[in-house]
């Protein structure tokens, strides 16, 4: 999960005069009222806080309210995430046109079809509807599924992202963390097959040191499976 | 489906044929071929689907109805086509589909459309919103049949539908109650609104959200913007509307009860005004009144329906917050205070004991001198006219506000110490909130002090309190505060033998002495009790069983004076004789309402000052507590 971060934040807390027989209260009060939105300053949403008066001297304003000026310093739990960062969320709902998620409990998510890699296919059994993985069975994505995406947009007003779920390392969380080093390595390969596409050079090369011998992992297991095949025919 | 989105060849219109089928994804790429080509130019197919939305009829053909059901499941699995700004035609006809006048099939997608739109991108969120806001009053032409069984039916339908999406899109989108609480502030219907039907219905949806899901997040915020609507009707009736022409007179000699109820001695005089009449005259042509009363009611029946579901102590919390901020600081509200009132009687253990309590740290405070005087206001009207609040509750407040006026007391003999700056002290603003303290728990007593005294342990209680010396202090009290309440209480007092009474302050000398007004002048303590009866006719009919009228509380002089009564002499100045529990008082003067010479003013300002013991020879009134007192309508007045 990205898109969180810590920050220690100098604030200085204006305080009505009408609110000054509780200064605490009033510190809390105005610090709530930075919670869940997005704040510029800050580069975020802020989800938490923790205030630390910094010192009991407030500072009065001049002007028709006097308002006091006091100094805190707040450490703030900040969410911004960001384009092609990998997120968490819950998913809500499941449709043949999207997926919807929530995000750490307040931040809505969706995922269009146009983002969903071919590799899952929109099922609805008995009512309940499902996104399943035809290249891994057991990789299913419906209500309640934790499900990790990459961030492609995110409205700040709002709060909501727009999701895609085209890398191959996004999906279903559980089923992730099972097959890690299944992923990794598919990963792994999907890059060399992506780097010898896009860079003919390598490719070159590395025909030229093996002299041309060198095959994928990919190549190397369907040759291990039409061994196999071979047998059987015998 | 047999739905076929014609070329623009066709004429521009939707031709539908039997004999072609297309199955949903392939409808599903037609639409959303349309609203790509629109983006890019070419806007025909888009402009045949933005047409489809459009229709002027109220009822649809079974076609039309399929056409438009398709086109708008079809527009729910292509939202990720729609754009804001190149579709907003789309948009426009989308959202101005009225869910009130829809087909149940078309409400059905309609709805599925709306929500598929606010989960897909932010910036439709507030569109979608706004659009289900909308939905919360019925176009103009339907308000009538809501008075119907059809109607109301109709309406549970659609309101049903209506929050029922907008929970199903806080479900995908958690921070929509945010959005939606202030598009639902901002489109609240103003005061000024002509059918009072619109902001009945909007606050019903308004507190539906409260009681719902999201109550969590907007709840405070809907029940805070309903008080506020209540205080603002509240003052725009002016107490000039309700004491007009014949008014003037029963307004402060009547109580405004139903006798049926525990008067049983009371004789019914042909030329009294009954209550309800009063009622009807008040409510005759006010429009403003009519929406506040209604407006009350669905407030008190959402009361009802918290304290059914559990959950009245979390609404009694925000609507004391709300009141402290509001209804407190209001001058002389009216009517919109009894919602605490009706709370209260809801669940007299916990709110109602909350609420006198609140009141109490207010007076006790170092708040305003202006909130202080309202809080002990409001204090002693609840604890008077509240039948459900206990007598050691109404003793406990006494005594605190009872030492808390004996601790100004002493401080007042610590600071100064000659009468002439005791007197000059008197002038002073700070010793208002002394004596609205003397005149509050007066004012309890004059209600209470028969059932106190009648437990040994309260009244032993009443006892050890220092009352007589705070009426006795230099402060003098008893001639700052509203002769018609130190009338009153000095009656119950000397009849009861509690304490003792300044012999030199009769219930009598009182009213013929000029002090009152002479010694506070512009300054003088006014009167503000805001737990009066009731006067709106629905709302009323929430309060009058939980409320002690001034006719329920017999005093032990009532029964002294009607043994005397017997062998009073005809000579007497002031014949006070007692009908039931009512007094009543023959003048000499033989001053009638009818006289042509008589003036309303100076009948007011007597009736006021002679605590409503209105003379009258020919017509048989009753001499009483005022059931409801005229606020000075003087700015300066509180």
């Amino acid at each position: 999960m990205e898109g969180l971060k810590l920050a220690l934040a100098n604030l200085l807390v204006y305080i009505h005069p009408s609110k000054s027989k509780i200064i605490s209260d009033a510190i809390l009060v105005e610090l709530n009222s930075l919670l869940f939105k997005f704040n510029e300053t800050f580069d975020g949403v802020v989800l938490a806080y923790e205030p630390n008066v910094q010192s009991y001297l407030a500072k009065i304003l001049p002007g028709l309210h006097p308002y006091l000026g006091v100094s805190i310093q707040s450490e703030l739990l900040l969410f911004h995430p960001k384009p092609d960062m990998i997120v968490e969320g819950e998913v809500v709902k499941v449709t043949e046109s999207a997926i919807h998620l929530i995000v750490l409990g307040f931040s809505s998510a969706i995922i269009m079809d146009s983002d969903i890699r071919e590799e899952f296919r929109y099922k609805a059994k008995h009512g309940k509807e499902v996104f399943k993985s035809t290249v891994h069975r057991k990789h299913r994505i419906r209500v309640g599924t934790i499900m990790r995406f990459v961030v492609k947009s995110f409205d700040e007003e709002i709060i909501h992202i727009s999701g895609s779920l085209l890398p191959v390392h996004t999906g279903c969380v559980k089923w992730l963390e099972k097959h890690v080093e299944e992923l990794s390595q598919s990963e792994s390969n999907t890059k060399k097959r992506k780097a010898i596409k896009e860079t003919g050079e390598v490719y070159a090369v590395d025909k030229v040191a093996t002299d041309g011998e060198k095959v994928p992992v990919v190549v190397s297991k369907t040759n291990v499976k039409s061994k196999k095949r071979k047998d059987r025919s015998r | 489906m047999g739905l076929e989105l014609a070329g623009a060849e066709l004429g521009g219109n939707f031709v539908y044929k039997d004999d072609v089928y297309l199955t949903d994804s392939q409808l599903t790429n037609l639409v959303k071929n349309a609203l790509t080509s629109a983006l890019q130019g070419d806007s025909a197919h888009y402009k045949q689907l933005v047409a489809l939305m459009h229709h002027s009829k109220d009822t649809l053909s079974k076609v039309e109805v399929a056409a438009l059901v398709t086109c708008l499941e079809t527009l729910s699995a292509a939202v990720s086509c729609i754009d804001i700004v190149h579709h907003r035609s789309l948009l426009d006809a989308i959202f101005s589909i009225s869910f009130w006048k829809c087909n149940p099939l078309v409400l059905d997608a309609l709805v599925e459309l709306v929500i598929s739109l606010a989960a897909s991108s932010a910036k439709f969120v507030d569109l979608c919103l706004d659009m289900l806001v909308s939905n919360f009053v019925p176009p103009g032409y339907l308000l009538e049949s809501l008075k119907q069984p059809r109607g109301v039916a109709r309406k549970d339908q659609v309101l049903g539908r209506v929050h029922s999406t907008l929970k199903a899109i806080s479900d995908l989108v958690p921070l929509t109650p945010m959005r939606l609480e202030k598009i639902v502030r901002d489109k609240m219907p103003t005061i000024y609104v002509k059918e009072p039907q619109l902001i009945v219905t909007y606050v019903e949806n308004m507190l539906k959200l409260e009681s719902g899901t999201m109550g969590e997040i907007v709840g405070s915020s809907m029940l805070s913007a309903v008080v506020y609507r209540l205080i603002e009707l509240d003052v725009e009736i002016h107490w000039d509307d309700i004491l007009q022409d014949d008014f003037t007179k029963g307004i402060f000699d009547m109580e405004l009860e139903d006798f049926e109820g525990p008067q049983d001695d009371f004789e019914h005089d042909g030329d009294e005004l009954h209550r309800e009449n009063w009622i009807e005259k008040f409510f005759g042509g006010n429009a403003i009144a009519e929406k506040l009363d209604s407006l009350m009611v669905v407030t008190f029946e959402h009361l009802k329906l918290s304290n059914d579901n559990g959950r009245l102590h979390m609404v009694f919390e925000i609507l004391l917050q709300t009141f402290k901020k509001t209804v407190l600081t209001t001058h002389k509200s009216k009517f919109a205070q009894f919602v605490m009132f009706y709370a209260c009687s809801l669940d007299p253990e916990n709110c109602g004991q909350l609420f006198a309590v609140t009141l109490l740290n207010t007076f006790l405070s170092n708040n305003p001198t202006h909130e202080r005087i309202c809080a002990v206001a409001y204090l002693a009207s609840y604890l008077s006219r509240a039948m459900f609040v206990s007598e050691p509750l109404v003793v406990y407040m006494l005594e605190r506000v009872v030492n808390w006026c004996s601790d100004y007391c002493k401080n007042q003999d610590g600071d100064s110490n000659s009468s002439a700056n005791v007197f000059y002290a008197g002038l002073k603003k700070e010793n208002d909130v002394f004596y609205a303290g003397c005149q509050a728990f007066m004012y309890v007593l004059c209600f209470r002090m028969r059932s106190i005294v009648s437990v040994p342990r309260l009244r032993s209680q009443l006892v050890s309190m220092r009352i007589d010396e705070i009426l006795k202090h230099p402060l003098n009290p008893l001639k700052e505060c509203l002769p018609s309440i130190v009338e009153e209480f000095l009656r119950v007092a000397s009849s009861s033998h509690v304490f003792a009474v300044p012999e030199n302050l009769v219930p009598n000398g009182i009213l013929e002495s000029e002090l009152p007004r002479a010694s506070g002048g512009s300054e003088r303590l006014d009167m503000f009790f805001p737990f009066d009866p009731c006067l709106l006719k629905k709302s009323d009919r929430y309060i009058r069983p939980n409320f002690v009228y001034w006719s329920m509380v017999r005093h032990p002089y009532d029964r002294q004076d009607d043994d005397d009564d017997e062998d009073s002499s005809d000579e007497d100045a002031a014949n006070v004789t007692v009908r039931g529990n009512r007094m009543m008082l023959d003048d000499d003067d033989n001053r009638s309402f009818d006289d042509e010479d008589f003036d309303v003013d100076d009948d007011f300002d007597y009736s006021l000052n002679k605590m409503s013991i209105t003379p009258k020879p020919t017509i048989c009134y009753r001499a009483q507590m005022p059931s409801r007192i005229r606020p000075s309508t003087s700015p300066e007045s509180l």
